[in-house]
C-alpha cells in the first residue's frame, strides 16, 4: 500500500516542532508499524536526510520503551497493543496517518517523537518497592500464603509496563492509572502491606510534584491502555490514600 | 599474558561455596561508603547486583542505554524461572538440578559455577516473593510450577507469560528503593564507549550521553559488565532492537578473553520469519512446549496443499500427522532441550516438509490439551464431558489463563486465532552461552573487572535449558557478585576516589571520540542496517544451526570484507552531539563484525558437535550430535591481538569429579 505520513519534527526539547509530510510506498500490511518507519528512515538516510527520532526497543510490546500517538490514538487504532505491535494491515491503502510524540507537561519531547519518562522512574524511586534487603535468609516463599484470587490481581496490575499511553490518552495527562497499579500490587500482598501507608502517600507526592493531573473518571486510559489495566486500580489507590491520610495511627 | 585460573575453591563440591565464603576478604560497612562500583546494564544481572551492592553500602553508579533501567531486555523472558525448591515433592533437588543443567549444557560447563547456582536457586525465589514479586500460585495460596524442556521435574516458578517482566520489576524496585536512598546514581540513555584501565586494573568507564551526545569519564574501583548476549549479531533474532555486545567487545579488546562465542542458543519455538523487511523475531515460551505437540504432515501432498492454501491443519487427520519430537524421543517427547527441539524441526524442513510458503514452519497445536483441560473442568463442576463445545470453551479458558499473553501476541504478529488453528513456528536466535570468560568469582582476566549474566559465559555450556537465563542474571547479581567483588574491592579501601583528569582517561576518550568522528564523517552511501541484514545472513547460513567447515572458512572471508566495505561506505547522518540513533547504533553494527568473525574462528576450531553447537562432520548415524570430549572437553577462551584473526586461543581444561560424562540422551 501506498501511505501519506504526517510525522512531528523537533530538533530538541529546546526547539519549536512541527508537522512533515512524507510518501511511503510498497508497504505490505504483514509489516508492524515500526517497521514501516525503519524502511522511511533508511530511505530518508539514503537521500541524505535526517531520519526521524523513536523510542522502541524489544519489539514484542513488553519493554514498554516504544510510544507513538498515531491518528490521535496512544499506539494507534488498534486495542491492547503497542506501537512495535501494530500491524500495518489496520490501514488500507492511500490512508493519511498522523504520527505524533505521546504529549504531556511531564514528558518533554526529547526528539522528533521521542519523550522523556523519567517522571515515571522518580514516582517509583518513592515508593515503588518493598524495603527489603537481598540476603540469603528471608523467609521461605511458601512461608506466607496468598490468596490466588489476590495475588492474580497483584499480578495483573503489575503487567504494567510504564509506557505512559494512560498519560498520553488522559485530557488531564494524569497518571493515576499508573500509580494506582503499582500501588495495587503492593496493596494487594502481604509483602506490601507493611508499608502501605507511607507508599501510597510518598508516590502521590511525587506524582503531583511532576505535574500530572488529577483523575476525572473519563476512563480513556483504561481503553487505550495496551496491557488493559482496570481503572479499578485508580479505585483502589484512593481508598488506600484515604485511609492512609485519616487514620490518626500507624 | 593472563594464565587461566579459574579460582575454584579446594574441597567437595558441595561445600565450595560455603567455604569460599568464610575465607574470603571483606570490606567493613564503614569503608564501603569509600568505594564506587560501576554496573553496566540493568537487566536482571545487572539490576540485582546493583541494587545489592548499594544495600551493602558502595556507592554504585548505574548505566542503561534504554530511557529506563525496566526496559532492559530480560523484561521479555517469558516462560519462568528454575529452583530447586522441590515444592511439588517430585523429587527435586539442588543436585538434580545442578546434574540437569551440566547435562543439559552437553558437559561444557564448569561443575563448581553450576553447583553454585543450583544452590542459590531456592534464595532467589524467596527474595523475589519478599519483594513482592507476584508468581503464580494454586488454590491453596502456595506457589506453582510448570515444567521445562530437558528436565523431568516441575521446578520452573512462573508468572503467566511474563516471569523475566516481573522479576525484572522486581530487580528495578530494589534499585528504585537504593535510587532514593542516593545509594545508586542512575544514568539512562547512557552508553559504556569503553573501559578505562589504570595499572593494568579496570578503574573507570568512557560512556555517552544518547540525548546530548557528550562524552563523560567516570572513575571507580571496579566495572561489572552486565550488558546481556550477542544474539543480534544475526540481525533478526528475538533479542531488542538495542541489544548489543559492544560493552562485552570494548572490555575484550582491552584484554578480557572471550569464551566460547560460537555458543550459540537457537530457541525452537520462534514465529516463524515472514518478509525482508523484517526488523526482529518474536519468541513463543518454551512453556507452551508443556501442552503444545509439534507436528508436520507425514505425507508430501499435504504439506503441498497446506502452502498453496487448499487444505487447512486441522483437517489432516491425526494418523497423517508426524509428531516427529514424540516419535524420535519418547522419553522427552516435546520437551527435549531447546538445541535438540531445533535441529529436529530444522530436519523435517530441509527435508521438505515445512508448513508455510518459506518451507520453514512446524506446528505447534494445542487441540490436544484444550480437549484435556475442557474435560477435566467439566468433571470439576459436574457438568456433561461428553458435550465437546462445552469442553472446548472449558479448555480454552484453561490454556487462556495459563498462556493468554502468548496467544494474543501471536493473533497480532500473525493474524490467525491459535485457539482454532496450530501455531506455526521455527528455530530462532535467542541466547548466547558464550560470553566474557570469567573465573570462579566472575572476575574477567583484567582485575577489577567483572562480567555477570548473559554477558559471561560461565554457567550454561554448549547449551542452556529453558528457565535457567533468569535463575543465572539473579543469582549471579544478588547473590554472588556482591560477595565475591568484596575480596578485590578489599585492598582499595585507602585508595580513595579515583581521579579521571589523567592519561589513561584522556587515551581512552581520544580513542573514543576519533571513531564516533570517523563513523560519522564517513561520506558513504548505505545505511547502518544495510551491513547489519547482510552479517545476520553471513551467520544464519553459516554459523547457524548447522555449521561445517568449508561455510565456517567462507564466513571469515566475507566477514572480514564486509567489515572493509563497512568502513568505506556506512553513511552515519547527523553530528555526535546530539540525540543520534543511527550513530549508537553504526558503533554497534562495526562491534558485531569483528565478533562474528571470532564466533566463526571458534565454531571452525571446535570440529565437535556440542550442544548448540552443530558441526556436520560429527555426528551419529541418526543424526545426533556427537561430542568429542578426548579432545574439546574444555573452555575456548580467546585472547584481542588487533584483528579477529589474530586471536590466541587458551583453553581451559574442564574436570569433572562429580559427574559421569555420557552422551546425551533424551529418547
Amino acid at each position: 500500500m501506498n501511505l501519506t505520513l504526517k510525522i512531528w519534527r523537533q530538533k530538541d526539547a529546546n526547539s519549536k516542532g512541527k508537522m512533515v509530510d512524507y510518501q511511503i510506498s510498497d508497504i505490505s500490511g504483514d509489516m508492524s508499524f515500526l517497521e514501516m518507519l525503519d524502511v522511511l528512515n533508511n530511505q530518508l538516510i539514503e537521500k541524505g536526510e535526517e531520519p526521524i527520532a523513536f523510542d522502541h526497543d524489544c519489539r514484542e510490546g513488553i519493554c514498554g520503551m516504544c510510544s507513538l500517538y498515531i491518528n490521535g490514538e496512544a499506539h494507534g487504532p488498534d486495542r491492547g497493543v503497542t506501537t512495535c505491535q501494530l500491524h500495518m494491515r489496520k490501514f488500507k491503502d492511500g490512508d493519511t496517518i498522523y504520527i505524533e510524540p505521546f504529549r504531556a507537561k511531564a514528558f518533554p519531547v526529547v526528539k522528533d517523537l521521542a519523550v522523556d519518562r523519567s517522571a515515571f522512574d522518580r514516582i517509583q524511586h518513592a515508593g515503588g518497592y518493598v524495603s527489603v534487603n537481598t540476603s540469603g535468609n528471608t523467609q521461605d516463599a511458601n512461608a506466607i500464603p496468598v490468596q490466588k484470587e489476590n495475588a492474580d490481581m497483584a499480578f495483573d496490575a503489575a503487567t504494567c509496563i510504564g509506557c505512559g499511553a494512560c498519560v498520553a490518552t488522559c485530557k488531564n495527562s494524569s497518571a493515576m492509572l499508573f500509580v494506582g497499579a503499582k500501588v495495587s500490587q503492593y496493596a494487594l500482598l502481604p509483602q506490601g502491606e507493611v508499608e502501605a501507608k507511607e507508599r501510597v502517600q510518598n508516590m502521590v507526592k511525587q506524582m503531583d510534584a511532576e505535574g500530572f493531573g488529577n483523575c476525572s473518571n473519563t476512563g480513556a486510559c483504561e481503553v487505550e491502555c495496551p496491557k488493559g489495566i482496570s481503572l479499578e486500580n485508580i479505585a483502589r489507590m484512593n481508598r488506600e490514600y484515604l485511609k492512609a491520610t485519616t487514620s490518626t495511627k500507624d | 599474558m593472563a594464565t587461566l585460573d579459574a579460582k575454584i575453591p579446594k574441597g567437595p563440591l558441595k561445600d565450595k561455596w560455603t567455604n569460599h565464603k568464610n575465607n574470603i576478604n571483606l570490606v567493613n560497612p564503614a569503608n564501603k561508603r569509600l568505594i564506587d562500583v560501576i554496573v553496566v546494564g540493568t537487566g536482571l544481572a545487572g539490576g540485582s547486583a546493583a541494587a545489592t551492592l548499594a544495600e551493602l553500602g558502595y556507592n554504585v553508579k548505574a548505566f542503561c542505554f534504554q530511557d529506563s533501567p525496566r526496559r532492559a531486555h530480560s523484561i521479555a523472558a517469558q516462560g519462568g524461572i528454575n529452583a530447586a525448591k522441590n515444592y511439588q515433592g517430585d523429587g527435586d533437588s539442588i543436585y538434580r538440578l545442578f546434574y540437569d543443567t551440566v547435562k543439559g549444557g552437553d558437559y561444557r560447563s564448569r561443575e563448581a559455577n553450576v553447583y553454585r547456582l543450583a544452590e542459590v536457586s531456592a534464595n532467589i525465589i524467596d527474595q523475589c516473593v519478599a519483594q513482592g514479586v507476584p508468581f503464580a500460585r494454586e488454590y491453596g495460596g502456595l506457589l506453582d510450577n510448570r515444567s521445562f524442556g530437558g528436565v523431568l521435574v516441575s521446578r520452573t516458578f512462573y508468572a503467566k507469560g511474563q516471569t523475566g517482566q516481573q522479576l525484572l520489576l522486581g530487580a528495578y524496585s530494589a534499585m528504585n528503593r537504593q535510587i532514593g536512598r542516593g545509594k545508586i546514581k542512575m544514568y539512562n540513555r547512557h552508553e559504556m564507549m569503553d573501559v578505562v584501565k589504570v595499572d593494568g586494573k579496570a578503574r573507570g568507564i568512557i560512556a555517552r550521553n544518547l540525548v546530548t551526545g557528550e562524552i563523560e569519564r567516570h572513575g571507580a574501583h571496579a566495572v561489572v559488565i552486565a550488558s546481556g548476549g550477542y544474539g543480534n549479531i544475526f540481525f533478526l533474532s528475538t533479542n531488542a532492537m538495542g541489544s548489543n555486545a559492544s560493552a562485552a567487545w570494548k572490555i575484550h579488546k582491552k584484554g578480557a578473553y572471550f569464551a566460547n562465542p560460537c555458543f550459540t542458543q537457537i530457541h525452537p519455538t520462534c514465529i516463524p520469519v515472514s518478509g525482508e523487511l523484517q526488523a526482529k523475531l518474536t519468541l513463543m515460551s518454551e512453556s507452551l512446549r508443556n501442552d503444545g505437540r509439534i507436528w508436520v504432515p507425514k505425507k508430501k501432498e499435504d504439506v503441498e496443499a497446506i502452502r498453496a492454501g487448499k487444505l487447512r491443519p486441522t483437517q489432516i487427520k491425526e494418523e497423517d500427522r508426524d509428531y516427529y519430537l514424540e516419535r524420535r524421543y519418547p522419553a522427552f517427547g516435546n520437551l527435549v532441550p531447546r538445541d535438540v527441539a531445533s535441529r529436529a524441526a530444522k530436519e523435517r524442513c530441509d527435508a521438505g516438509y515445512g508448513v508455510n510458503q518459506t518451507g520453514e514452519a512446524v506446528y505447534l497445536d494445542f487441540s490436544s490439551a484444550i480437549t484435556r483441560y475442557g474435560k477435566e473442568a467439566a468433571h470439576v463442576k459436574g457438568l456433561n464431558e461428553n458435550d465437546n463445545a462445552l469442553v472446548q470453551k472449558l479448555g480454552k479458558e484453561v490454556v487462556a489463563n495459563k498462556y493468554g499473553n502468548l496467544f494474543q501476541m501471536y493473533e497480532k504478529i500473525v493474524d490467525e486465532n491459535p485457539y482454532e488453528t496450530p501455531m506455526m513456528i521455527y528455530p530462532a536466535v535467542h541466547y548466547t552461552m558464550g560470553g566474557i570468560w570469567v573465573d570462579y568469582n566472575l572476575m574477567t582476566t583484567v582485575p577489577g573487572l567483572y562480567a555477570i549474566g548473559e554477558a559471561n559465559f560461565s554457567d550454561h555450556g554448549a547449551n542452556r535449558l529453558g528457565a535457567s537465563a533468569l535463575m543465572q542474571g539473579l543469582a549471579d547479581g544478588y547473590f554472588v557478585l556482591p560477595y565475591t567483588i568484596g575480596d578485590y574491592l578489599s585492598n582499595d579501601i585507602r585508595t580513595g576516589a579515583i581521579p579521571t583528569d589523567t592519561k589513561e582517561f584522556d587515551e581512552a576518550e581520544k580513542e573514543v571520540v576519533d571513531r564516533l568522528e570517523k563513523l560519522i564523517n564517513n561520506e558513504g552511501t548505505k545505511p547502518v542496517d544495510h551491513f547489519h541484514k547482510r552479517l545476520g545472513k553471513i551467520m544464519w547460513n553459516k554459523c547457524g544451526m548447522a555449521r561445517n567447515e568449508k561455510d565456517l572458512k567462507s564466513a571469515i572471508e566475507e566477514i572480514k570484507a564486509l567489515r572493509e566495505e563497512f568502513w568505506k561506505d556506512v553513511r552515519v547522518p547527523g553530528t555526535r552531539n546530539e540525540f543520534n540513533e543511527e550513530l549508537a547504533k553504526a558503533g554497534r553494527v562495526a562491534d558485531f563484525l569483528e565478533l562474528g568473525e571470532l564466533f566463526a574462528k571458534d565454531a571452525l576450531e571446535r570440529t565437535e558437535s556440542c550442544g548448540g553447537h552443530f558441526r556436520e562432520e560429527s555426528q551419529t548415524e541418526e543424526g545426533e550430535a556427537k561430542r568429542d570430549d578426548e579432545n574439546f572437553k574444555y573452555v575456548a577462551a580467546w585472547e584481542y591481538k588487533g584483528e579477529p584473526s589474530d586471536a590466541v586461543l587458551h583453553k581451559e581444561d574442564l574436570v569433572y569429579e562429580n559427574i559421569e560424562l555420557k552422551t546425551r540422551s533424551y529418547k
